[in-house]
């Protein structure tokens, strides 16, 4: 059995072989018909017990493409509003045929329960977990920056990137800790220290509390989003404070290296942790980031459920 | 009353020199050579290399009745209070309706008269509903027939300073204790699992140790500026232990207790996001797991409790966010204190009468239990194989409920029987 739950299942192989694919699966998407018939007669199900717009037609753009037979099913209006568990909802999809299921849960670690508490048999995609880890997001975000910066090959070696925001509550933080330092590069998380995961210093990265500090030379800057409500339990006092220590403008993007790049996963709080300036400037990158989730969502899919069923390239997770 | 009279050969009370022990009129009627002659015994035991120690006394079980009847009874806890060797069990308040009046304490305490299998004694709440805005009527609970000397909020912990002054305040008119669920709540919220490296990597709320501590030392002073005493649940990080001690040394009258768990278990096993580890206080780390076990060995902590909750399947099959926070222990207790403290060498068999019956007996004011193992005693009696071994499979343990976290793990020795005021309760590691 082969799943995608967190970034850490990933090797530096593992990592350039679903990047690589994404690659060559993006050329279809350059065509007219954008199809493949590789997961012809498979089905994946989409499990979004909560919102999320974007990931979930990420992915369903990504199985559509693969010829896969797409289940969508969202926690609001279904069952599981009606308090069905987690469990009787995955023996469902899968008495059903499923062949993977694709989990957004607010719980962190329900796409790990799925996968190994024995309630179900066939593959899980972890498509964000609480607080806990976004693989997916990871990768498309290592997709773009191997684009801009290593000319759309192998790895990340010694490119420098910083990460801003509310690493705390950040599933796409932990995951692109984990892949980018997988892939060589020096990662710096920027937060203020109430929005630090505690043991943040035995992690793979660098530590700033100081975005100015962490910015000039470095060659990408991935911005995440701060949620106002954080203001009100007391992790900064206000946001334009926080705007003012943390936010990019676009005189901290200039002090990036010259051909820098701005990231950010989405949703944006444009004037919160980004101008508007710099997220519609010529460094960003943000859309981009947006094509490249359907390609390496194809390619996960595609090595999980497709590609190499019978060799052992790819063994993501016990 | 039992009438009759048994004899268990060869016991070896407090794991010493072997003894004939003549139980007649539910009191130790004898203590003999071995093979002497005793007139009339209806029943005799070959007790030859079994442990005799004071039936074990729980400080801390859930039971779940009334209210919860799903997850456990006052019969089906008092049969795991049994097997487990335990003679007498305080059940904690947090029920449905909630042990506030002395109408529930003694609708409890006769449950547990009718079972039969233990003494069950009842805690009572510290405050109406658990609410922590109200003081119980502690005094009325004392005075019933249930003679409640224990009161707890267990499961939410009484943060608000001033009630908890006046509570170790007033149950010192009937000698009572509060047991405090120490537990700052703004430091807790939403939390899901020991703060450390680890809820940072896992991405699941910490439940970080100052939050235990900083209760513990407030109620600490309180108590020593009102001259109370106060007993602390579950005490479960290497701070924790410290303050105690530190407590202690100054002559304060402050009691501890560990759980089974926290003696053995660490965070480690949330990597599994199974939450059937999932508990309350949560499962530490393995310098706390030390500390905890230090503390025992040295008397800083009191007590071993079992802090024995039951929760059906349903809510442990499951993410672990959903998940029920507690754990089973009445029926692995002791295998866990043999494990973790005989075996190594931090605790004797004297040691574990004295924290598994003795001090628990003591702290709840239980007359009749936690005694010497001396001829008049109340025959409360517990018998131990220490080098049995057996493996726990949760469909067999006799809760209603199956979430241990010992499933498949092999345990250090059995209760073999089980003796309430000379009545057997457990023969052949069975219920009797």
């Amino acid at each position: 059995m082969r799943h995608l739950l967190s970034a850490a299942d990933l090797s530096r192989d593992d990592a350039i072989l679903i990047l690589d694919t994404a690659g060559e699966l993006g050329r279809v998407t350059d065509r007219a018909v954008k199809k493949l018939p590789t997961l012809r007669g498979r089905t994946v199900v989409n499990l979004f017990f909560e919102d999320s717009t974007r990931t979930r037609i990420s992915f369903e753009a990504a199985a559509k493409r693969l010829s896969a037979d797409v289940i969508t099913f969202s926690a609001k209006g279904s069952s599981v509003s009606k308090g069905e568990s987690l469990k009787d909802t995955a023996l469902t999809l899968e008495a059903m045929g499923a062949d993977a299921v694709i989990v957004r849960h607010e719980a962190s670690g329900a796409p790990h329960r799925l996968a190994h508490s024995g309630w179900i048999d066939c593959a899980v995609v972890n498509a964000g977990d609480g607080t806990h880890e976004h693989p997916t997001q990871a990768l498309l975000d290592a997709f773009t920056l191997r684009h801009h910066l290593s000319g759309g090959e192998g790895a990340l070696d010694g490119r420098r990137i910083v990460i801003v925001g509310d690493v705390l509550h950040s599933r796409v933080a932990r995951s692109n800790v984990l892949l980018l330092h997988a892939l060589g590069a020096s990662v710096t998380l920027v937060a203020p220290p109430t929005l630090m995961p505690v043991g943040v210093d035995t992690w793979p990265c660098q530590v700033s509390y100081d975005l100015d500090d962490a910015l000039p030379g470095a060659d990408a800057v991935m911005m995440l989003r701060v949620q106002r409500e954080r203001m009100n339990a007391a992790f900064f006092p206000s946001t334009h404070e926080y705007s003012r220590r943390y936010g990019l403008d676009t005189r901290r993007a200039a002090l990036l290296a010259d051909d820098g790049i701005v990231l950010h996963p989405g949703p944006m709080n444009r004037g919160m942790e980004i101008t508007a300036d710099v997220a519609d400037g010529s460094r960003s990158v943000i859309v981009e980031q947006v094509t490249n989730g359907v390609n390496v969502r194809m390619a996960v899919l595609y090595l999980i459920l497709g590609g190499r069923a019978e060799t052992d390239v790819w063994e993501m997770s016990a | 009353m039992s009438a009759e009279v048994t004899v268990l050969r060869g016991a070896r009370p407090y794991g010493e020199a072997p003894v004939d022990v003549v139980i007649a009129d539910g009191r130790i009627a004898a203590l003999d050579q071995p093979g002497a002659p005793v007139a009339a015994a209806a029943r005799e035991i070959d007790a030859s290399s079994l442990i005799l120690l004071p039936g074990f006394v729980d400080l801390h079980t859930h039971l779940r009745e009334p209210g919860r009847e799903d997850a456990e009874t006052i019969q089906t806890g008092s049969a795991a209070a049994a097997l487990g060797g335990f003679t007498a069990v305080h059940a904690m308040a947090n029920t449905q309706p909630v042990a506030d009046t002395a109408g529930v304490v003694e609708q409890v305490w006769r449950r547990g008269v009718e079972a039969g299998l233990c003494d069950v004694v009842p805690v009572g709440a510290v405050t109406v509903g658990l609410r922590g805005e109200q003081l119980a009527e502690l005094g009325a609970m004392a005075e019933s027939a249930a003679r409640v000397r224990v009161f707890s909020d267990d499961g939410v912990c009484v943060s608000d300073a001033v009630l908890m002054r006046r509570a170790l305040e007033y149950v010192k008119a009937f000698d009572g204790v509060i047991a405090q669920h120490a537990q700052e709540p703004r430091l807790t919220e939403g939390a899901q699992m020991n703060e450390g490296v680890l809820s940072g990597l896992l991405g699941l709320r910490g439940w970080p140790s100052v939050a235990e501590e900083a209760i513990i030392a407030r109620d600490i002073l309180l108590a020593q500026h009102v001259g109370s005493r106060v007993h602390i649940c579950h005490l479960s990080t290497r701070g924790s232990v410290e303050i105690v001690r530190w407590a202690k040394e100054r002559g304060l009258d402050v009691t501890a207790e560990v759980t089974p768990h926290h003696l053995v278990l660490t965070e480690e096993l949330a990597r599994t996001y199974d939450p059937r580890y999932k508990v309350n206080p949560p499962l530490r780390g393995a310098a706390d797991v030390d500390a905890v076990r230090e503390g025992l060995a040295d008397g800083t902590i009191d007590a071993v409790a079992t802090d024995h909750a039951p929760h059906p399947h349903e809510d442990k099959d499951c993410e672990w966010a959903a998940g029920a926070f507690g754990m089973l222990g009445l029926e692995t207790a002791v295998s866990v204190v043999i494990e973790t403290l005989v075996e190594p060498g931090l605790l004797d068999w004297r040691g574990v009468a004295d924290r598994l019956s003795t001090r628990p007996a003591h702290i709840g004011r239980l007359d009749g239990h936690g005694r010497p193992l001396a001829v008049g005693e109340p025959a409360n009696l517990v018998l131990v194989d220490p080098s049995a071994r057996w493996t726990v499979d949760p469909a067999r343990l006799a809760s209603k409920s199956r979430n241990t976290p010992f499933a498949e793990r092999e345990m250090h020795g059995r209760v073999v029987a089980t003796f309430l005021r000379g009545t057997p309760t457990v023969l052949d590691g069975q219920l009797a």
